[in-house]
This record gives structure tokens, sequence and C-alpha cells, in this order.
């Protein structure tokens, strides 16, 4: 337990050093058996049906946005055309990815973090380790697995629901037909512009996992507990996924460089 | 202190401290098999504590817990899930998992700490929820239970496995008397064939299931032995816990 009187940089370093702790054990739990296959799946559905009415709307929301502030710039220079593909390749290469990470961190990583902080709290994590049972394979690897699982299908969803709200949007102000949108949404999308995108919040989804699970199941601290695991796990995974963002570009660049617009 | 084959749980010497807060300092006691103990003290005390220490989720600062003759702070692995199996927990209230129904949470330590197939596992669970009175409740989720039926719950939870040990952390707390009433005497049934160590500020209770009192005063152990023999303990907390009516007055 560390002591409350302890300087904030010794204890920032105490939390980063038992979370980077905590992912390691995450990572060697999850290739060691008994694996908790139904509880994963359980969490998979129950995370990505938690998400995907977020994520639809949010997709539709910000396609058709980003549609009406792109549509007069590029009519502006006469590129009308280049609409739908600029579309496709902002949601599939970056909007898409992190602002799916960013809404289920908002969504699932509080809801993580507050569930096992009160587990914690009403001691349900202490009767599971009471009868023998390892509480961390049970309760932490199944969520982050299902998070690490879910978030790329959760992106793909809001990919399509940006291109799709995208098609709306140009459909009601230039009566541009279906077939024509999607050919040209199409025309300069490559693989390598949307599978190592999409794959890469496989890495997003085990941060917040791995993050809001480290501050609910670690926390010590009753109903107090609660409310500052469910804020840890949005803030601090939020950042992290921006910051891993940053790298997982980079590296993406240098393995494909073909991805690059 | 180990070397007593009748003896299932001792604690020798056992300190703990949170922080600076020392909760509970040089505490040593034994427990006879099939004794059934209650530990008595003011509240925030560290009986909880002490209780949390012998199946092994909290490690002493020092000292040692004997088990059965085995010295479980010394566990790791699977060496202290075995030792663990030998004990039963009843949390204060209850502690059910929140996300598993009544059958499944009774359900869970039979699949995954023993060979037994789904027929005996389902008899196992329908003998359970009989004896504690919640045959008719098996597919509820704890959040539709009240706090009579979580405890007894928990306490068919606690009682799956068939310990030899049953911890009880406050069995009446909460309770009106009749439906603690019932809880002691569910403690009572397995008393014939469990060593019990509660918790309990219910000393009425107490009297009833538990064959002696150890007292905790001010992180020591202030007294042990028969309540009739502590009523007139030297000690004036130890007098005014055991006593089953306490005039505040007085």
């Amino acid at each position: 337990m560390s002591d409350k009187r302890a300087n904030p940089l010794t204890k920032s370093l105490e939390t980063i050093g038992s979370g980077a702790l905590f992912a390691l054990r995450v990572i060697t739990d999850a290739f060691r058996a008994p694996f908790e296959v139904s509880y994963v799946c359980l969490e998979v559905a129950d995370q990505g049906w938690r998400s995907l009415p977020l994520i639809l709307s949010s997709g539709l929301a910000l396609g058709l946005v980003m549609t009406l502030h792109t549509r007069n710039v590029l009519i502006k220079f006469g590129a009308s055309a280049w609409i739908p593909s600029l579309q496709s390749l902002s949601f599939f290469v970056e909007i898409g990815p992190l602002v799916a990470a960013l809404l289920v961190a908002g969504r699932v990583g509080a809801g993580m973090g507050a569930s096992l902080a009160e587990m914690r709290a009403t001691e349900q994590i202490d009767a599971i380790e009471a009868l023998s049972v390892d509480s961390f394979k049970l309760l932490v690897v199944p969520r982050v697995a299902a998070c690490v699982l879910v978030l790329p299908v959760l992106t793909t969803f809001m990919d399509f629901c940006g291109v799709f709200s995208g098609f709306l949007s140009e459909y009601f102000l230039s009566h541009l037909s279906l077939q024509l949108y999607v050919t040209r949404a199409f025309r300069d999308v490559e693989w390598s512009n949307f599978i190592p995108p999409t794959l890469k919040t496989a890495v997003f989804g085990f941060i917040i996992g791995t993050v809001s699970c480290f501050f609910g199941y670690t926390t010590n601290e009753g109903a107090e507990g609660v409310r500052k695991a469910a804020t840890n796990s949005v803030v601090v995974s939020s950042l992290l996924v921006i910051l891993a963002d940053v790298i997982l570009v980079k590296i993406i660049f240098l393995v494909f460089p073909e991805s690059a617009i | 202190m180990n070397d007593a084959k009748d003896t299932a749980v001792a604690l020798d010497h056992v300190s703990k401290a949170f922080g600076q807060k020392q909760v509970l300092e040089d505490i040593t006691f034994s427990v006879a098999r099939e004794e059934a103990i209650c530990l008595l003290g003011r509240s925030g005390i560290g009986k909880s504590v002490a209780l949390k220490l012998i199946i092994a989720l909290v490690k002493p600062d020092t000292g040692h817990i004997w088990i059965d003759g085995e010295d479980i702070t010394q566990l790791k692995g699977k060496e202290l899930s075995r030792v663990r199996r030998k004990m039963g927990f009843l949390f204060q209230n209850g502690a059910l998992f929140d996300f598993l129904n009544l059958y499944d949470n009774l359900a869970l330590p039979l699949h995954r700490l023993t060979q037994k197939s789904k027929q005996e596992i389902e008899q196992i669970i329908d003998r359970a929820l009989r004896q504690v009175g919640l045959s008719g409740d098996r597919e509820k989720m704890p959040n539709e239970l009240s706090g009579g039926m979580m405890k007894r719950a928990g306490l068919a939870r606690a009682l799956v496995l068939e310990p030899q040990i049953l911890l009880v952390d406050e069995p009446s707390s909460g309770l009106d008397r009749v439906t603690a009433s019932e809880i002691d005497d569910l403690l009572l049934e397995q008393k014939q064939h469990t060593t019990m160590i509660i918790v309990s500020h219910d000393v009425h209770g107490a009297r009833r299931v538990c064959d002696r009192f150890a007292v905790l005063d001010q992180g020591r152990l202030a007294a042990i032995g028969k309540p009739q023999d502590l009523e007139h303990h030297e000690n004036e907390t130890v007098r005014k816990l055991v006593a089953e009516k306490y005039d505040v007055e007085s």
C-alpha cells in the first residue's frame, strides 16, 4: 500500500510501474490456461452492444459534418469529384479508428473501471480469491481481450457510417447517385489504407481495456475509488490512445509506405 | 503451535499495519477442530482483517498463520489455492458476484475446482439452496435479493465446497432478529462438522453458536475464553463487549 504522504512524482512513477506490470500480466495470463472463452464472448457482446448505438450515431454525424465542411472548399478549387474519396480516406485512415477508440474509452472504459472498482469495494473480488479462483484471469483478461476484439469491428462500423452519411449529404445537396459515390469513394482506397489503421485499434483496445481494468481492479478506496476509477479510466486511456496513435501511424508508414496519402 | 493435531487454525504473533496505522499487534490464539470461536471487538478494530489474514487475502507484516498445520503466509499459487480450498468465507454483505445469477454464483467454484459432472453440480446446488431456504430463487440476480437472502446465498456458496473451516464476517449485521436467528440456526447446523471463526457484534447470537470468545482491544488480543468466564474479566472493554445487554448509562 502506498504511503499517502509520498510526493506526487513518486506516486506517479509508482502508478506507471504498477500499470506496466499489470499490462504484462494481462499478456502472459491471456496465453495461460484456463482460457475464459465464454466470458470473453459475453464481454464482446456486452461491450459491442453497449457501444454500437454511440458508434453508429457518431459516425453518421461526423460524416455529415465533414462533408459539409470540405464540400465548399473542394468546390471552390473545382475538385468536387474528390469529395467521396476524401471522405472515405479520412474515415478509414484516421477519423474512424481514433474517434471509435475515444468513444469506446468513454463508454466502455469508464464502465469497466467503475464496475471492477465496485466489485473491489463490495468484496466480490476478495470472494473470488477466497474461492481459490484467479480473479485476474476471470475478470481482467476477458475484459481486455474483448476490448481488443471488439474495437476493430466497431471501427469498421464507424468508417462505413461516415462514408454512408457522406453519401447522404452529397445525395441531398448534389443528387449524386449511390453507384457514382461508391465508385469515387473507393477509387483511391488501397487495402493498406484500411487494414493497418483498422488493426491498430486492437492496440487501442488493449490500452483502453488494460488502463480501465488497472484503475478498477487495484483501487481500494470504496465508493470514492469507484468514482476515481471511472474518471481515471477515461482520462488516462484517452490520452494514451492519442499518444499511441502518433507512434502507430509512424510505424504503419514505415511498414506500409504506400498507405501514406 | 502447529504441532497439535486437533488445531485447525493458529495465529502466531501476527501483526498487521496499513500505512501508519497499526491494526493488529502480536495476535496469538488457536482454534481447535470443530470449535466455533467468535471474534469480538469495537468497530474498526481489525476483526475482518483478521479473517482476511487467515484466508491469506491480506498478508501479515509479521507472524505466522497455520491452517491445518501449514503456514499459509509462506504459500503462493497452487499451494495457496489448495489450502484456501479448506476454507469457506461468508462476507459481510454476501459478496455475491453481481454478473451471475444465484445458481451460477454457487456453480462457479464447483465448475472451476472440482471434476464433478453437470448433474452432480446441479444436485449439490439444489441441496445447498434448499438448506438455506432459497430453492425458488436460483435464477435471480443478486440485486433481486434482500439482505437476508444475500447472506444466506453467501453462506450456501461458502459451503458448496464443503470446507473444513468456515470464516464468517458479521452474519447478523443489518438483519432483523428473526432473520439473524435463522442465519445462526444455519451456522449451528454447520458447527457439527466445521471449524468456525465468526466476527460478530451480536453477542446473543454468538453465545448460541460459539464455544469461545476472543476479544480484541486496541489492536491486541485482550482476552480469550468461554463467554461466562469473560463476563468478570478485569478489562472493562471485554466485560462490556461480552455482556448480553449493555447499558450505556452504566
